[in-house]
């Protein structure tokens, strides 16, 4: 996984409560067997004015000139500022990955859906969670402010923001670690196998009803 | 209060019984017992072990189903996957068979006739069992809570992770009781009950939580109804929704091919019984509903949140002080083509969708056919149709003669998966049109680019089709 330890730059507010995934990447697009890709149909129905298909050249498509992420002054965004509970609804990796392949790289909300929130560190993109009221000004200030950029500082937990002043920002002392040195969850859990075939071990002479193999039907 | 004085709550016993190890943070690894796979959050699963020269952990521990790509008319399905006219997803459905054969895992294939929905699928082959842990890369993982497993949806990254590990890495989610008491009036459903409880909790009432649904008005619900009801959990935010074993559960799985027999039922049998929350047992949060008081529900809006009873009104949003809020349901009136005020009996339907893993059981199939039975869909309908969950509930409810009720009112009868729900397939909901669903989903697009969605029960969704608007199931003869 690609390495978190700082990023900086243009701030997009997306002022939507309740913004699900179906929102972020709609269905269609989920079709695709790759990981890549998903950047161009991000936010699909709200940043075209036509319906999407995969696999079709999106630059002719056209465009929703007063959606957000269409306005010039957005552009080149890597840090998206949103409203409660984003990434509700489908678990679909898609979202992260649309997100990330875009270009960004932080996402600020008062809260999350809780599989969004999961997926999102699985994907180096770091998702903040800051208070309504902070998360309130900070909308305003982007609003008022033509290339409002912030800095993120993973390893201190800060936000710098254009005035140099900071809020600080709380992750999970796990998930900061793997971010930081980009490490491979599975790799990590393999380095407990041994724990986990005792485990399953045990669990099957416990439970032995659990492990009616589906290859032997 | 120390905490070893109260006693354990559902959740907190099948996580206790599958946790491998825990760092300091709390962070910990989890044994998983049944990963259930589709073709849309596997590929890239599949590519990543592919890339790591991994193989599955455990093999037999895994069920395949395509269900989200695949059409429900019976001319496409024959053909088999030469039927699927779309090439993208023809692809994607012929990748999950090839990953299959590749990582030996055992799969119903597209017109195996056990194939259906996964989640439709997974307790009727009992590879669903009280007191497992069950994943799958689909939100709505959280249905087989109903049989008093802990299952939740995860992402692609942890498809591969619990591939090759059989474990994954969560934290404990704190534990919310919502039980629901008294006797539900006839006609109101499974489906009403969780929609009134979403539209008392809200969206994200659930984040951060496994809830347990108990108390009376559940307990009386028969298992494909507790299914419904944790089906929803995550439209309330719960990746798990829960609800404790009984007889009813019991008599449910037995004899099902991947249920134990003989001997191991009855130690199995008698270890679930004890999968229930013990009565000190204390909960973060407890919300009660009356059951008495509900009735049925119709969302209105682009969020399951977004709902009122049938006998109700669509908010004013002028009425609403809280600004956010009000920016939320006029932006959802407006895309609904919707006015505040209106009665919801006054909301006119194109298109009726009968099936997703929420309502495409025999049950739902049942109350939706004693609606239109001998009546005739609404001629300003344009599309009626009923999708089975799975090729076996396709089988009895023709053995049941339930298609022909169907098919003489003119509804359509199709061949099972997701079909309409999130529309990945042909089924696709028109631009600006109302479509009265069974389904979980009322987002924007959800149905299709432009649809307009209002989530309610398979009654009140066939007397929908059969009056052309919305009607108390409860004030027409059936």
């Amino acid at each position: 996984m690609r390495k978190f330890t700082k990023e900086k730059g243009v701030v997009l507010p997306l002022d939507r409560a309740n913004v699900d995934t179906d929102f972020i990447i709609p269905k269609q697009f989920l079709k695709s067997i790759k990981r890549s890709g998903f950047g161009v149909n991000l936010f699909d129905e709200h940043r075209y004015l036509d319906k999407g298909e995969p696999d079709v050249d999106n630059s002719n498509r056209p465009i929703n000139k007063d959606f957000v992420l269409n306005l010039p002054r957005y552009k080149g965004s890597r840090v998206l500022l949103a409203r409660d509970n984003f990434g509700c609804g489908s678990s679909r990796e898609h979202a992260p990955w649309a997100l990330d392949d875009y270009g960004f790289r932080v996402v600020i909300a008062p809260s999350y859906a809780d599989i969004f929130f999961n997926n999102c560190f699985k994907n180096g993109l770091l998702p903040i969670v800051l208070n309504r009221d902070t998360v309130d000004q900070l909308f305003m200030e982007v609003e008022a402010n033509e290339g409002y950029q912030l800095e993120i500082d993973l390893n201190t937990q800060k936000i710098i923001k254009p005035d140099d002043s900071h809020l600080e920002f709380s992750v999970d002392a796990f998930r900061k670690h793997c971010l930081l040195n980009g490490l491979d969850d599975i790799g990590l859990t393999l380095e407990d196998a041994d724990a986990i075939k005792s485990f399953e071990a045990n669990w099957q002479a416990q439970s032995p009803w659990y492990f009616s193999e589906t290859e032997t039907r | 209060m120390g905490k070893n004085m109260t006693g354990k709550t559902l959740y907190d016993k099948i996580w206790d019984a599958h946790l491998v190890s825990q760092r300091e943070d709390g962070t910990a690894l989890i044994y998983i017992d049944r990963h259930l796979i589709h073709e849309v959050t596997s590929p890239q699963a599949f590519e990543g072990l592919r890339i790591a020269g991994r193989r599955p952990w455990r093999a037999g521990a895994n069920l395949a189903v395509p269900d989200h790509n695949i059409p429900t008319t019976k001319e496409e399905r024959s053909q088999g996957l030469a039927g699927i006219k779309d090439p993208v997803s023809k692809i994607q459905v012929k990748t999950l068979d090839e990953n299959c054969i590749e990582f030996n895992i055992f799969e119903l294939k597209m017109n195996d006739l056990r194939q259906g929905i996964v989640h439709v699928v997974g307790p009727e082959q009992g590879a669903t069992l009280p007191g497992m842990t069950i994943v799958c890369g689909d939100s709505h993982t959280s249905t087989h809570g109903a049989l008093g497993a802990l299952a939740n949806g995860i992402g692609t990254s942890e498809v591969e992770h619990v591939l090759a590990t059989q474990c994954l890495m969560q934290k404990k989610m704190k534990n919310m009781l919502v039980r629901v008491d008294g006797t539900l009036s006839v006609g109101v459903t499974a489906k009403d009950v969780v929609l009134a409880i979403i539209g008392e909790i809200g969206t994200a009432g659930g984040t951060g939580y496994t809830i347990e649904f108990a108390g009376e008005s559940i307990q009386s619900l028969s298992i494909e109804g507790r299914m419904t009801v944790c089906n929803m959990a995550i439209e309330a935010g719960a990746r798990a929704g829960l609800i404790a074993v009984d007889e009813k559960t019991l008599k449910y799985i037995k004899g099902r091919p991947f249920a134990p027999a003989g001997e191991l039922w009855d130690r199995a049998a008698n270890a679930w019984r004890e999968l229930v929350s013990d009565t000190d047992a204390s909960f973060d949060r407890t919300v009660e509903l009356n059951g008495a008081d509900i009735e049925p529900q119709v969302t209105w809006g682009t969020s399951p949140e977004m709902v009122a009873s049938v006998n109700g009104s669509i908010p004013d949003p002028l009425a609403e002080t809280d600004t956010i809020k009000r920016g939320n349901i006029e932006q959802a009136l407006n895309y609904m083509g919707l006015n505040g005020g209106t009665p919801i009996k006054d909301i006119k339907l194109d298109c009726v969708f009968i099936g997703s893993c929420t309502n495409s059981r025999i049950e739902d199939l049942r109350e939706a056919a004693q609606v239109v039975e001998g009546k005739q869909v609404a001629d300003s309908v344009e599309l009626a149709m009923v999708v089975p969950g799975s090729g076996l509930v396709k089988q009895q409810a023709e053995a049941e003669g339930l298609h022909k009720i169907f098919l003489s009112a003119g509804l359509e009868w199709r061949e099972p998966g997701c079909s309409m729900c999130l529309a990945m397939n042909a089924d696709q909901l028109g631009e600006g049109k109302h479509c009265a669903s069974t389904s979980n989903r009322n987002f924007e697009g959800r149905q299709g680019f432009g649809g307009r969605t209002h989530l309610v029960s398979p009654a009140m969704a066939a007397a929908a089709a059969i009056y052309g608007h919305f009607v108390d199931i409860r004030e027409i003869n059936i």
